[in-house]
């Protein structure tokens, strides 16, 4: 039996990582990417406590965070391809103007 | 023995390839490392017996999520973007974020789990899974579930709007 604190280790590394990525990269797909893994890290916690307490609502939770996920990348990715097609860059430094 | 070594190995996979996602210059490397990233915590996740997560991990992020994200790599020039500089210039500003976040998770984690007053496992009361996650799914989120599913469908006109081709604007003559 491994110890729930391994999980929420394994969780917390994830994160940061995510963090890491999103604040230290350039490139608007990449920053979507850390987006993405954060989820996944808050998601491995939420399933932890879930099998820690026996509680089923977590698990629940993720599911809701998995379908959330999806609907944030159809929108994100429709924008991002957007933002490539009218400005042929994905810097988001050069990205400062909500018009387009 | 047998399940830490595969929480260690999943661990390792999970983690390694995540530090790959954020160093690797190339967007599509990027993504191949986030798929296996996230088939590393689904292995997890099958591990802590949420079969169901598991399955949805797999068939939703990486059959879905993921393949829209190669699909718009694909679509994007990339070749503008491997040639700019990859990293951002507040380079300090990120530094004092990332370690003010890393102490917070080392402060909570020292704690202990005995601080966060966990009771010990309870292993059983979670099993048929899925069984029981859509016995709670249909029960006591029935509203939460219809309202994602509205979403989702928002979602999907959204982007089928965005993503459309402007029409040039017809000429009154």
């Amino acid at each position: 039996m491994v110890s729930p604190s391994y999980y929420l280790t394994l969780s917390a590394i994830l994160f940061g990582l995510g963090v890491i990525g999103f604040l230290f990269k350039r490139n608007i797909i990449t920053l979507f990417m850390s987006i993405e893994l954060m989820l996944n890290a808050v998601n491995l916690a939420f399933v932890t406590f879930s099998r820690q307490w026996g509680e089923l609502s977590g698990q629940v939770y993720v599911f809701f965070v998995i379908i959330v996920a999806a609907a944030e990348a159809a929108v994100g990715l429709a924008i991002i391809l957007l933002l490539a097609r009218n400005r042929q860059t994905l810097n988001v430094e050069r990205i400062n103007l909500l018009k387009l | 023995m047998v399940e830490q070594f595969t929480f260690y190995f999943f661990a390792a996979l999970a983690v390694i390839s995540a530090v790959l996602v954020v160093t690797v210059r190339n967007a599509v490397y990027s993504a191949v490392f986030l798929i296996t990233t996230l088939l590393a915590t689904a292995g997890i996740f099958l591990q802590l017996r949420a079969e169901f997560l598991f399955v949805v991990q797999i068939i939703l992020y990486v059959g879905g999520i993921m393949v829209l994200f190669v699909f718009v790599v694909m679509l994007v020039d990339l070749d503008v973007a491997l040639r700019q500089v990859q990293f951002n210039r507040q380079k300090w500003v990120a530094l004092l974020v990332v370690l003010a976040v890393a102490g917070q998770l080392v402060f909570a984690l020292a704690l202990g789990s005995e601080a966060l007053g966990l009771p010990a496992a309870a292993p059983e009361s979670l099993e048929p899974n899925t069984e029981s996650v859509g016995l709670r799914l249909f029960e006591s989120y029935m509203l939460p579930f219809e309202i994602a599913s509205i979403l989702l469908l928002v979602a999907m006109i959204g982007a089928v709007l965005l993503g459309k081709r402007q029409k040039p604007p017809r000429s009154e003559a």
